[in-house]
């Protein structure tokens, strides 16, 4: 079976990548593909990206309260694609109240500020299926 | 100095090493083998009279208000005045936040501290494609001239003074506050206040930039060049490691980064044919309070000291306000914890005594609950009473440097300044900080940095109250401050007024004129300034820069 192969990304305009670049590093340690977008991307931007890449996740890192838009956005242009069978995962400054439209909408982790790496490992490994 | 008294077998320290520590050793080991700052760095279990040896006390520590001020710049300390408590605040619509800064200054807060949105920061409009979810999220959106006059409306500018984070953008935005002045009567070469305008941080940092290194610099020595006539009283930048340390940086990268910006700030404007000791007066710095306590007071007594030395001997500054480095500080955003909230009350609370025991000249304390969201007005007030607490009854500030001449503070003092030396030294050989940057040196020292510090947290070698260890389960939520897409609508809806009503042919004139002058070498401030007066919105002053200047975009380092 081949690695896991996962895009991070870093949507929206603030340049706080600290977040981004430590979960990337700490995936690749853990043996998975790590692409890394760079900062300020569009959700198209994004969805491109992981057709590019055969991404089995994407990560996104945003602390900066624009999930409500950005991520129902990529969520509905990952099904025009027919990728909804990427993990979709998000890192970061989430309300408690936002969590639950995420999940419905099909974020299946989110992960807040003193998450252990090793625990963001553990769940991608669990539920990501690397494609053939 | 006449320090380790000799004896013969060696000095007390080494005697006491052997009577005393060893025979408690074998009883009772420490709790590691090693210790060491939340840094990294080293500390030994104690420092006695032999620490000082390369220390010269007249020469490297001084007395405060006298060259190479390490302990301090104020020869009675805060007896004279207390420290600005200056509490950073915005949120929302120009209306939402003037209503927190007039509870803010009601409450005895003594400036005022402006936190921009990420449109406003980037240079782009409420309706552009990226700023979709990004209006009033992370601080006031200021799209216009009209929305300046909102934002200060009722406060007095020729009163207070303000602070302004806003870098890309800084020439645009602190044009449009000096048009709110002029149009309150109040004179420039009056007003008081500090623009951030540190571009090199964002591009080390932050990332909050737009235009490419060269262009960006111009732009700083043109505010430089024109403060130092138009508005003398102004801080034309805030040169600022506390972004270097959130996104990273040890304490001593911080300290070596943010001068090594400081020097070559001066070096550009020196360049540009200005007098030194004509504008590195107004130059002041930022820096992060984190949590390491003594590490933290080191670095701050070994910036003052540093920048005196380099000040004089580097650039042949002699005017003595050349060589006094002022300095704003923060607690460290990023050792809040989402985990225990309240923890953050006392996180915060140290970290403020630790700048003020280093002689900070202004504070903006934390708020508890700013892991989470963006503080509730009682949070805010709470951290300003921290500040409050500690200047009026923990009798701190009654005496000047109060650990000048600790062996532990000293003996760290004087490693940070070898250490910032050796670092300065590496970046002189690549050419300057413009060109460490474009290699992506300071970039990717912090990255290691970073992921260093987070494998120590996870390996738990370092201890995060609540969050890898003294963990609670099934906390209850604390109420946050949940901004809606209100300030967006708002905000949006003014824009497109307002591009109805003005007079859209100065706009093209002054927004034409302004990209003529960005391809000479003009001054741009007068043109900048005309443009926002005719109420070109910061979309399109930084678009007609862009126009001629292009966008940076960086080559990401992991």
């Amino acid at each position: 079976m081949r690695k896991l192969r996962v895009v991070i990304a870093k949507p929206g305009l603030d340049g706080h990548d600290r977040g981004a670049k430590v979960i990337a590093r700490a995936l690749r340690d853990a043996g998975m593909e790590v692409i890394y977008t760079g900062l300020r991307q569009t959700p198209e931007q994004i969805v491109s990206a992981a057709l590019q890449e055969d991404a089995d996740v994407i990560g996104l890192s945003i602390l900066s309260g624009a999930h409500n838009h950005i991520a129902p956005r990529l969520m509905d242009l990952l099904k025009v694609k027919g990728l909804d069978d990427v993990l979709v995962v998000i890192g970061g400054i989430i309300p408690d109240v936002d969590i639950p439209k995420l999940k419905e909408i099909g974020v299946k982790g989110i992960f807040l500020p003193g998450t252990p790496m090793q625990q963001i490992v553990d769940f991608i490994n669990a539920n990501a299926r690397a494609r053939v | 100095m006449n320090c380790g008294m000799k004896t013969a077998t060696g000095t007390e320290k080494e005697r006491w090493e052997r009577d005393t520590l060893e025979p408690t050793l074998k009883k009772s080991p420490e709790r590691a083998a090693a210790f060491t700052t939340i840094s990294g760095r080293p500390i030994d279990r104690l420092y006695a009279p032999d620490d000082l040896g390369d220390i010269d006390v007249a020469r490297d520590i001084g007395l405060p208000g006298e060259f190479p001020y390490t302990r301090g710049i104020h020869a009675s300390g805060y007896r004279g005045k207390l420290w600005t408590m200056r509490q950073f605040a915005g949120f929302g619509t120009p209306e939402d936040t003037n209503g927190r800064y007039k509870a803010l200054l009601a409450a005895g807060g003594t400036g005022l501290s402006v936190a921009f949105d990420l449109p406003t920061l980037m240079g782009r409009d409420p309706d552009h494609e990226l700023s979709l979810g990004e209006v009033g999220k992370c601080g006031v959106n200021v799209t216009s001239l009209a929305d300046m006059e909102t934002l200060f409306d009722g406060i007095r500018l020729g009163d207070i003074t303000t602070s302004m984070t806003i870098n890309s953008p800084a020439a645009v935005i602190f044009a449009m506050y000096l048009v709110v002045a002029e149009r309150q009567g109040a004179a420039w070469n009056r007003l008081s206040g500090t623009i951030q305008n540190d571009i090199l941080k964002e591009f080390i940092a932050q990332k909050e930039y737009i235009f490419p290194p060269r262009p960006s610099m111009r732009i700083i020595t043109d505010i430089f060049g024109f403060c130092s006539t138009e508005v003398p009283r102004w801080n034309t930048i805030s040169v600022s490691g506390y972004h270097i340390r959130e996104a990273g940086a040890t304490a001593l990268q911080e300290l070596a980064f943010t001068l090594r910006d400081g020097l070559e700030y001066v070096q550009w404007g020196v360049e540009a044919g200005l007098d030194v000791d004509d504008f590195v007066p107004r130059m002041s710095f930022f820096f992060n309070a984190h949590s390491d306590f003594f590490e933290e007071i080191a670095k701050y007594r070994a910036a003052r000291k540093i920048w005196a030395e380099t000040m004089r001997t580097r650039f042949g500054a002699k005017n003595e306000r050349s060589w006094k480095l002022r300095f704003h500080s923060q607690t460290a955003g990023v050792s809040l914890t989402a985990q225990q909230p309240y923890n953050n009350v006392v996180r915060t609370a140290l970290q403020a005594l630790s700048a003020v025991l280093g002689g900070t000249n202004s504070l903006h304390t934390n708020s508890l609950d700013e892991a989470l969201a963006l503080p509730t007005e009682d949070a805010a007030k709470l951290a300003l009473r921290t500040q409050q607490i500690i200047a009026h009854e923990s009798g701190v500030a009654n005496v000047v440097d109060p650990l000048g001449g600790s062996y532990f503070v000293e003996r760290l003092t004087k490693d940070m300044e070898d250490g910032a030396l050796a670092y300065f030294r590496a970046i002189d050989n690549m050419g300057g900080m413009v060109e460490a940057i474009e290699r992506g040196y300071p970039q990717k020292e912090i990255a290691e940095s970073s992921y260093k510090f987070q494998q120590s947290v996870e390996r738990k070698e370092k201890v995060i109250v609540g969050v890898n260890d003294f963990v609670q389960q099934d906390e209850p939520p604390i109420e946050i401050l949940y901004i809606d897409e209100s300030a967006a609508d708002a905000q949006l809806a003014k824009l497109e007024q307002l591009k109805r009503t003005r007079d859209g042919d100065a706009v093209k004139r002054t927004l034409d004129a302004l990209r003529d002058g960005a391809r000479g070498t003009t001054n741009l401030m007068p043109p900048i300034i005309d443009a926002v007066r005719a109420y070109a919105t910061v979309g399109e002053v930084c678009d007609a820069l862009r126009d001629v200047w292009g966008e940076y975009e960086e080559v990401p380092v992991i």
